[in-house]
């Protein structure tokens, strides 16, 4: 008998329960469509089928939602070691792009949060920007340490440009900061290149020291929104935070206050951030800060210092790859505000609505995590 | 200094409550001269005594002197460091100290707080060697280059105090140590850890050791 792994047994067997859609058809319209989501969800883990899944349900929800101006779609930390080295976090990579092409109508642009290659190697980086140049919309990029720390961004800006800049589009004026500089703890310790990836790259090391976006970077954030007047909605793409979550775990940006200092002048600024892996919410006066998902593996969330308005994603299940992970979409309303998608795999996608923390959560409150965290 | 401390108390009586050939020995130089070499505790520190030969009967003055030299030579070494006088360190304490003169003694419990640094230093060297493990994925022997903590840091959400529990996944009832195994065979794509290896020990004392305060609760989900 040919060996089935874990994993495949365990699919096989939701596959049959969850089997005969026919005996659905009692069900009502938005109840079939979830369950044929995560049906689909099923079948596009067993590799048979590109999921299509959350937008059938997308097509479900959109008539419940103020038609966004545009949408950006996008697709975040990847951490991709080379192909023979780890071939599951290419494979994820590869599922995102693919989802984000089979996207109708395609969005304005797709946004990188940072965290392309896992070690910094530029045979990884290479790979990322391999993979990303089948997306059919054009690709803005910001940087993550795993992307930094081998040769402090040198391949990274010979593939991407610069890792800090703006443009304006659609009456938005938008800023992607280069948020995940560290003060020097290398050279002291005497420590190689590789030494230095190695120990920004693991979470818990408390060796390294906390992101920061850095004097340089805060001037040059001042200097690019001087001349923007307050009333034009402001969106910031960071890697990092952008405000003060878990400090052991680098969840976290040193110089938080003085960057939030410098947006604080504007009416409708919203923070769309890396790192943390997780459906993260907070709002911090005028602000709007959203994490984004992983295409590699999720995050736990922190044993402390979670915002109050994030409402949990469930935890993920152990025995599922790519559970707990996904991409996503930002829907970019006329008023600037921003709903984002959160596209768990193999779940029903999550639609966190910009009311929801302009309210500070007293409206249009995400349904409630039914599997906590530890 | 702290490090300092506790390195001196491990190399003075750590041997006994190790196992084997780990321990290191004092190899002392010996003097070209033929003279009495007498070796610190520390492992590392030695003194000639000039004129005395092995085997010679050594007066109390000498061996005070001898011990006074040693000790003088330490500290010159380690100037910010304590030294722990075992005499005051190692009288036996009844147990529940503190409790009235005519409260009950026994061998078993009387213990030194010499004792108590032993232990908590061998159970922290295993933990070590376990939060070793959990961050390297060729200790784990991955093939992948996935570690435990990519996933996990600080051992986040391994939750050990649920088990043992029905692991719908499984099957089956599953131990925390099922689990760990999981994980190095699927998302590490390594080999499962016999149930007497060394290295699943190790990775059940820091999991373990992560959680210390937080209450069981077998059978959680
Ligand atoms: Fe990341
Ligand atoms: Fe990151």
């Amino acid at each position: 008998m040919a060996h089935k792994s874990i994993e495949t047994k365990y699919y096989e067997e939701r596959a049959s329960f969850f089997g005969d859609l026919t005996r659905l058809g009692a069900l009502s319209r938005r109840g079939f469509l979830q369950v044929a989501g995560v049906s689909a969800g099923i079948a596009a883990a067993k590799g048979l089928i590109v999921p299509q899944s959350f937008q059938l349900i997308e097509i479900a929800q959109a008539a419940e939602t103020a038609t966004p101006a545009f949408t950006i779609a996008y697709i975040s930390d990847t951490h991709l070691y080379t192909r023979k080295v780890n071939d599951r976090f290419v494979r994820s990579a590869v599922k995102a792009v693919e989802e984000v092409n089979a996207l109708d109508p395609q969005p304005d642009f797709v946004l990188f949060g940072g965290d392309l290659a896992q070690l910094g190697r530029p045979e990884e980086l290479d790979l990322g920007a391999q993979i990303l140049k089948d997306l059919k919309a054009p690709l803005k990029m910001m940087v993550g340490e795993h992307d930094w720390f081998l040769d402090m961004g040198e391949h990274w800006r010979s593939l991407f440009g610069p890792s800090q800049y703006s443009f304006n589009y659609k009456g938005i004026h938008f800023v992607t900061l280069m948020s995940v500089q560290e003060k020097d703890f290398w050279t002291a310790r005497g420590m190689t290149p590789e030494e230095r990836m190695h120990t920004v790259a693991g979470l818990d090391n408390g060796v390294q020291s906390r992101f920061e976006v850095g004097p340089e970077g805060r001037h040059w954030l001042q200097t690019d929104l001087a001349a923007i007047d307050k009333k034009t909605p402001i969106v910031i793409f960071s890697h990092s935070p952008l405000y003060k979550y878990y400090r052991n775990w680098n969840f976290w940006t040193e110089d938080a206050d003085d960057v939030q200092a410098i947006l604080a002048k504007f009416d409708t600024v919203s923070v769309i951030h890396g790192h943390t892996h997780q459906l993260l919410l907070n709002r911090i006066g005028n602000i709007s800060f959203y994490g984004l998902l992983s295409t590699a593996w999720p995050w736990p969330y922190a044993p402390e210092g979670l915002p109050k308005l994030t409402v949990q994603m469930n935890r993920a299940d152990p025995f599922n790859a790519f559970d707990g992970c996904g991409d996503g979409q930002l829907n970019v309303l006329a008023s600037g505000m921003i709903d984002k998608v959160y596209n768990l795999w193999n779940r029903n996608p999550v639609t966190v609505r910009a009311n929801y923390l302009s309210s500070n959560g007293t409206k249009d409150r995400p349904g409630a995590t039914t599997l906590s965290s530890y | 200094m702290r490090p300092h401390r506790l390195a001196f108390v491990l190399s003075l009586a750590a041997g006994p409550a190790l196992a084997g050939s780990d321990v290191p020995r004092h190899q002392l130089t010996p003097s070209p001269e033929g003279n009495l070499v007498v070796g610190l505790c520390d492992g590392e520190t030695s003194i000639e005594v000039k004129g005395v030969k092995p085997g010679d009967q050594l007066t109390r003055e000498q061996g005070q002197q001898i011990a006074g030299a040693l000790m003088q030579e330490w500290r010159q070494k380690h100037p910010d460091a304590e030294w722990i006088v075992a005499a005051a360190d190692g009288a036996p304490e009844a147990p529940g100290a503190g409790a009235s003169a005519e409260s009950q003694f026994q061998t078993y419990g009387a213990f030194t707080g010499r004792d108590r640094r032993i232990w908590q230093e061998s159970t922290e060297r295993l933990v070590a060697e376990g939060k070793r493990i959990f961050h390297d994925d060729k200790a784990l022997g991955g093939t992948n280059a996935v570690s435990c903590d990519m996933c996990h840091p600080d051992a986040s959400n391994t939750h050990p105090e649920t088990y043992p529990k029905f692991q719908v996944q499984l099957g089956r009832v599953a131990l925390l140590r099922d689990m760990i195994n999981w994980c190095i065979e699927n998302p590490v794509r390594g080999k499962p850890f016999a149930d007497d290896d060394p290295r699943l020990k190790a990775l059940e004392a820091y999991i373990l050791a992560q959680r210390k305060g937080i209450a069981l609760d077998y059978g959680k989900h």
